[in-house]
C-alpha cells in the first residue's frame, strides 16, 4: 500500500498541490484524473521522490519514503516501476537493451536469462520482433508499450504510469489499459495510473480519485462516479455530448 | 550572486559524479564507448587543423624572419614552439570544447527533458555518475593523445609548407625543430590539455544536467556549454602558464 500524507508541492510561488491526502491498495487499479494542468505529473513525481515534496509524508507499505536517506530510498526505487508521459525510452539503446537494461543494472542474471526475461515481458505486452529495432523507428503506442514492458522487467511491486495511453487510437489504448490491469492483478502490484481519459476510467478505474486544483475533489470507483453529485467532476468527466447522454441514460 | 549559485550546484553535481558507482564493469563499458564517441571521433578535426595552423605558422614565421643574418633554422624553432607550448594544448582545447562540449551538453540535455534522466533515477540508479562519468574518464584518457598527436601533425604540416614554399630547407626545419629543445613543454602542454578536459567534459555535462525546458532550451545549454568551456580554458591557460612556465 502507498499512502500520501497532507502533501504539499510548490514552485516558486506557484502551489501545485494542496493537502493531498491519498491511499493506493494493492492488487487494484487506482487513477488519478484531472484536468491538463492540475497537477497529476506533479502528484505522481512526489510520490516516488522525483520531485521533493514541502510538506507531508509518503509512506511506502509504512515505510517512510520521505523521511528517509538517499540509499535506502534506492532500495525502495527497485521495487519501483514507472512508466513516463513521453515513454522516456533510452534512444541510444534499442528496444531489447531499454527492456534489459534494468536487469544488466540490478541482476547478475547470465545473458541467457536477461534475454529470456526481456522476451517474455516484452510478449506481455505483445511485441515481438522488435528487438533490434531503435525507439524512433516504432510507433508511439509501440513504445508505450516498450516502456511498459521496462517498466514490469523487475517485477515491481509498485507500478506508475502518467498517462499511458494518450495520444493513442482507442482501440490501442483499451489494449494498454487492458495490460496494465492484468499485471496489476497477475502480480498484485500497487497500482497508479494518470489519465485523462473517460474510456480508461470506465474501462480500468477500480479506485479514481479526481485531482481539481490541486487539491484531491472527490474519490470513489468507476461505478460511483455515475451517482456523484459533484459539480466539477461531473462537468470534467460528463464534458463531451456523447458522455452527457450515456449519464441520462443511467 | 548567480555565480554562487552555478558554483555551488556544479560542486554538488560534481559529488554525485565521484560517487560510488553501482556495478564497475558497466562504467568501464561506458567510459570505452565514449571513448569513440568524445575521442576517436575528434582525431579527423584535430588532424586537419593541426596540420593547416602548423603550415600557416610556418609560412608567417618565414615572411617575418626579413634579416639574413637570422639563421632560418628558427623557423622551425618558432613554429615547434608555438604548436607545443599554446596550440596543442589550448586552441585544440577550444576546438574540442565546440565540437564536444556541444555533444555532450546536448546529450544530456535531450535525455533530461524527455524525462531519460528521471527513468534513471527511478531505477535507484546515480544518474549524474552513469552519464557523466564515462564523458569526464575518456576525456582524460584521450585529449592528450589528441595533444600529443597534434604536435606531431602540427609539426609535420610547418616542414610541409615551409618546403613546398621554399621558404626553408628540409634540413633547416628539422634542424631547427631539434634545437634547444625543452621536454618538459610536453608535460606543460599535457597537464593543460588534462584540466581543460576535465572542464570541458564536466561543464558542458553540468549545462545539460540541468537543461529545463525543451529542444530549444538543449540548444541553449549547448551552446552555453561551449562558451562557459571556453572563457574558462582561457582563463585557466593564463593561471596554468603563470603557474608552470614562470
Ligand atoms: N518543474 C516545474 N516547475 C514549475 N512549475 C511546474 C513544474 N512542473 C509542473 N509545474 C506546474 O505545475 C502545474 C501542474 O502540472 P502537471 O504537469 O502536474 O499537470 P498535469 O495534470 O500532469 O497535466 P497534463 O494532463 O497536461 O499532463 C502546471 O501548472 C505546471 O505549470
Ligand atoms: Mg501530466
Amino acid at each position: 500500500m502507498i499512502e500520501g500524507i497532507g502533501i504539499f508541492k510548490s514552485f516558486g510561488d506557484k502551489e501545485v498541490l494542496k493537502d493531498i491526502n491519498v491511499t493506493f491498495e494493492p492488487g487494484m487499479t487506482n487513477l488519478i484524473i484531472g484536468q491538463s494542468g492540475s497537477g497529476k505529473t506533479v502528484l505522481l513525481k512526489s510520490l516516488v521522490g522525483l520531485h521533493e515534496i514541502d510538506k507531508g509524508r509518503i509512506e511506502y507499505d509504512g515505510r517512510n519514503f520521505t523521511d528517509m536517506s538517499h540509499n535506502d530510498r534506492k532500495n525502495i526505487r527497485k521495487e519501483i516501476g514507472m512508466v513516463f508521459q513521453g515513454g522516456a525510452l533510452f534512444t541510444s539503446l534499442d528496444i531489447e537493451k531499454n527492456v534489459m537494461f534494468p536487469l544488466n543494472m540490478f541482476t547478475n542474471m547470465s545473458f541467457e536469462e536477461r534475454l529470456e526475461r526481456t522476451n517474455f515481458c516484452l510478449k506481455r505486452v505483445k511485441l515481438e520482433n522488435v528487438n533490434k529495432l531503435y525507439p524512433a523507428e516504432i510507433s508511439g503506442g509501440m513504445q508505450k508499450r516498450v516502456s511498459i514492458a521496462r517498466a514490469m522487467a523487475l517485477n515491481p511491486k509498485y507500478l506508475f504510469c502518467d498517462e499511458p495511453n494518450s495520444g493513442l487510437d482507442p482501440l490501442t489504448a483499451i489494449v494498454i489499459d487492458n495490460l496494465i490491469r492484468e499485471i496489476t492483478i497477475e502480480y498484485q502490484m500497487v497500482t497508479v495510473v494518470n489519465t485523462h481519459d473517460m474510456n480508461s476510467v470506465m474501462e480500468i478505474g477500480d479506485k479514481v480519485v479526481f485531482i481539481y486544483q490541486g487539491k484531491k475533489w472527490w474519490q470513489g470507483s468507476r461505478d460511483d462516479i455515475f451517482d456523484s453529485e459533484n459539480k466539477e467532476l461531473n462537468d470534467f468527466v460528463f464534458a463531451s455530448p456523447l458522455s452527457k447522454k450515456l449519464k441520462k441514460m443511467k | 550572486m548567480k555565480f554562487l549559485f552555478h558554483l555551488g550546484r556544479y560542486a554538488k553535481l560534481m559529488r554525485m559524479v565521484f560517487s560510488r558507482p553501482e556495478k564497475p564493469g558497466i562504467y568501464w563499458k561506458r567510459t570505452v564507448e565514449e571513448l569513440e564517441i568524445l575521442g576517436v571521433n575528434s582525431i579527423g578535426i584535430v588532424l586537419i587543423i593541426s596540420f593547416f595552423i602548423g603550415a600557416v605558422i610556418t609560412i608567417q614565421t618565414a615572411y617575418n624572419i626579413e634579416n639574413p643574418f637570422i639563421p632560418l633554422y628558427l623557423i622551425g624553432l618558432g613554429t615547434r614552439d608555438s604548436i607545443m607550448l599554446e596550440f596543442s594544448s589550448t586552441l585544440v582545447g577550444l576546438i574540442l570544447a565546440g565540437k564536444v562540449g556541444s555533444n555532450i551538453a546536448s546529450e544530456i540535455g535531450t535525455m533530461r527533458v524527455t524525462e531519460q534522466i528521471d527513468a534513471l533515477e527511478i531505477m535507484g540508479i546515480n544518474s549524474a555518475s552513469y552519464l557523466i562519468l564515462p564523458k569526464i574518464i575518456a576525456s582524460l584518457i584521450f585529449n592528450p593523445i589528441l595533444c600529443f598527436i597534434s604536435m606531431i601533425v602540427g609539426v609535420f604540416g610547418g616542414w610541409a609548407a615551409g618546403v613546398a614554399a621554399g621558404v626553408v630547407s628540409s634540413d633547416q626545419y628539422i634542424f631547427g625543430i631539434q634545437y634547444a629543445f625543452i621536454p618538459y613543454y610536453i608535460l606543460y602542454a599535457q597537464i593543460k590539455t588534462l584540466v581543460f578536459a576535465f572542464i570541458i567534459a564536466s561543464v558542458s555535462a553540468y549545462q545539460g544536467f540541468y537543461t529545463f525546458g525543451g529542444a530549444l532550451e538543449v540548444g541553449k545549454a549547448s551552446t552555453r556549454a561551449v562558451v562557459f568551456s571556453n572563457i574558462l580554458i582561457l582563463f585557466l591557460d593564463l593561471l596554468l602558464t603563470q603557474m608552470l612556465l614562470t
